[in-house]
């Protein structure tokens, strides 16, 4: 039953949460089983590739959630993503230990090139895997709560919430810069070693991160599929079109806006902790209002309210991304800029619209020729 | 304290004293008294005082700018005024209510655009206003009941769209989506139903409908319509209020406020 609400009535959603599955499966396993030179062998760097863009598939899958569904357009999801990384970093960087260059067992390096004497309060438990992965869902997710609570209690909508999130997270970078923040400054938080006792480079621990990326991918959007399925999922959608009406049929929108606000920033702050591990590396670039703006481009161009078509988006533009920056960086942001302009102006509904426009079309074809042509050609039409 | 029962209120705290029952021991169901609201120094209520029976239909008509959908406001929390108070029973201060609790607590409100949610089939519509739990929560994990689900079915019946319940609300026709904001609010199991100028842009036989439908929940409910069209007005009207420049100019039956010479230097024009 739950099966059935959650994917049979999704035929496109099944298709993509498929080849992610399989994916997950095929992947590491290519890489793993086969030796380099077979040409069956998947690279640890393509694996590592395509992982990353399995993290800002789920980042984008929280951006649809709330944007698509509930019309809150977050300009500053990539700040969640962010911290959701640096406190798994945080993690990373306690498990150094003293193979830091300065080989000092308390301190992380940065700490010790400042002339730091001891480890900040709020570095405390981190050397724990279990409090880390607590923060990557705490930390996130109070800051949504707080951030949410001011915002949608003011009735900051629209274009001005757009605003707003964009000037936290770019506070957030400028804060993160500071040396004195704690966080390792313009430099961020790398050269990590190993994670649960495993060396990050190896072969296996990324195939496993390839893993766990694709399976938090299925997770996270089984999730949001619950969501947006349930009556809950009604009453967002009719917050998005009519939000004086929903609040006038009793419902309370502010904490409906505020707990779906919330749920998504926790799935950026998990996406980031799965992409940081892969990477090697956190910095404060990360939270560059521009990554938060691409980010909603992904979920744009693949077309939102879907939820499959934010991974469909997230797919292609980092794939157009890696095209472009290898053969002409410079080029890249105009490309970007210009696949926003048009996919605004010529698919409002994104690539996933596209392919259903098709559909709608390729029936509509057959009915006309079973009324004007002859029974041979309405045969053939129906075939295909 | 206020920290935490704004962190109360953010998780959908239970609504307050709606559960006991309802006192109109005096007679009127809705209290509305004194009221000033003033926007920018235009009063659009200026001392209003009006009340509203149990069960009676009562009409409200005024030249434009008269303060009918400010009334309105301030009824349904939208508007908070200056002065006044505003009363639903003889215990419940509606003043200090948001308005979704005002809404949960059985106030219903018609805007005077249709107002249905488009994207959703008409059955979801009425599943949508369906007086349920309506925290987060419980409209995440729960589905509605089977009762829940048989009103559903008699309201659809009641407001003539049966057939047309797995269409999306976004393609009906305008009188149709009237009758459908009509039925969302039926389905809150509302005390009383306000209802902003339900007949504009209705053809002549939608309009007739209407009335009947307004004069069937009369009685159950205590229905307010605000209406222009006087034809309207005087086919279902028993009591009927006159408002001008934000508070009441007379009140009484269609025959003696048309025949009121203040109503009718207010409507010809000075």
């Amino acid at each position: 039953m739950l099966i059935q609400r959650l994917l049979l009535s999704d035929r496109g959603g099944m298709i993509v949460l498929s080849l992610v599955a399989l994916a997950a499966v095929l992947v590491p396993l290519l890489n793993l089983a086969f030796p380099e030179t077979s040409p069956l062998h998947v690279s640890t760097y393509n694996m590592t590739l395509f992982g990353r863009i399995l993290c800002f598939a789920l980042l984008a899958l929280a951006v649809d959630l709330i944007w698509g569904y509930c019309g809150i357009l977050s300009l500053g999801h990539g700040a969640f993503f962010a911290l959701g990384g640096y406190a798994m970093g945080m993690y990373l960087t306690r498990q150094i230990g003293s193979r830091g260059v300065y080989g000092n067992p308390e301190l992380p390096d940065f700490m010790v090139f400042l002339n730091w004497d001891s480890l900040p309060w709020y570095w405390h438990g981190f050397d724990h895997f279990w409090f880390a992965m607590l923060m990557v869902i705490l930390v996130p997710g109070l800051l949504a709560w707080v951030f949410g609570w001011l915002a949608f209690r003011s009735r900051v909508t629209g274009v001005y919430f757009a605003i707003i999130t964009q000037a936290l997270t770019y506070a957030l970078m400028l804060a993160f810069f500071r040396n004195a923040m704690g966080f390792g400054g313009n430099n961020g938080l790398t050269d990590f070693k190993d994670i649960l006792g495993f060396p990050i480079t190896a072969q296996g621990t990324r195939a496993t991160l390839f893993f766990l990326s694709a399976l938090a991918l299925i997770l996270g959007y089984l999730a949001c599929r619950y969501i947006v399925t349930s009556r809950m999922g009604k009453i967002i959608v009719s917050i998005r079109d009519a939000e004086s009406r929903t609040r006038f049929c009793g419902y309370q929108v502010e904490s409906y806006k505020l707990w779906l606000f919330v749920f998504s920033a926790v799935l950026a702050g998990v996406a980031g902790a799965l992409y940081v591990p892969q990477i090697g590396i956190i910095n404060p670039g990360e939270f560059s209002p521009l990554n938060s703006i691409e980010l909603v481009v992904w979920v744009a161009t693949g077309g939102r309210g879907t939820l499959f078509g934010a991974i469909v988006g997230a797919f292609s533009v980092n794939y157009l991304k890696t095209l472009f920056t290898t053969w002409s960086p410079e080029t890249w942001l105009f490309v970007l800029g210009g696949l926003f302009v048009l996919v605004t102006l010529v698919l409002p509904k994104g690539l996933v619209g596209l392919i259903s426009r098709f559909k709608k079309t390729a029936p509509a074809k057959a009915e006309a020729a079973a009324v004007t042509s002859e029974p041979e050609a309405v045969t053939e039409e129906a075939k295909v | 304290m206020n920290i935490l029962s704004q962190v109360r209120r953010s998780l959908g705290q239970p609504d307050p004293n709606f559960g006991a029952p309802l006192d109109t021991t005096h007679g009127p169901i809705l209290y509305v008294e004194d009221v000033t609201v003033s926007f920018d120094g235009f009063r659009a209520l200026n001392n209003l005082n009006l009340y509203i029976d149990e069960g009676e239909l009562r009409c409200i008509i005024g030249p434009n700018g008269a303060g009918k959908t400010t009334m309105m406001d301030v009824i349904t929390g939208k508007t908070k005024p200056d002065s006044g108070s505003v009363f639903f029973g003889q215990q419940i201060n509606l003043l200090e209510l948001s308005e979704h609790q005002i809404a949960r607590g059985g106030i219903g409100r018609k805007f005077q655009k249709p107002t249905v949610f488009e994207a959703l089939t008409v059955y979801e519509n009425l599943e949508l206003a369906t007086a349920a739990d309506k925290r987060v929560w419980w409209t995440l994990t729960r589905s509605l009941n089977a009762a829940q689900r048989y009103q559903i079915e008699e309201t659809l019946v009641l407001i003539g769209l049966a057939d047309q319940r797995h269409q999306n609300a976004g393609a009906l026709s305008h009188g149709q989506k009237q009758w459908l904001e009509i039925g969302m609010l039926l389905m809150q199991s509302p005390r009383v139903l306000l209802v902003d100028e339900p007949v504009a842009g209705m053809t002549g036989e939608e309009t007739e409908k209407t009335a009947e439908l307004l004069v069937s929940l009369a009685g159950k409910h205590s229905v307010v319509v605000v209406e222009h069209d006087m034809k309207f007005v005087r086919s279902i009207a028993r009591k009927v209020t006159v408002l001008h420049q934000g508070s009441v100019l007379t009140e009484g039956t269609m025959d003696q406020v048309q025949n009121d010479p203040k109503v009718i230097e207010v409507y010809l024009g000075e």
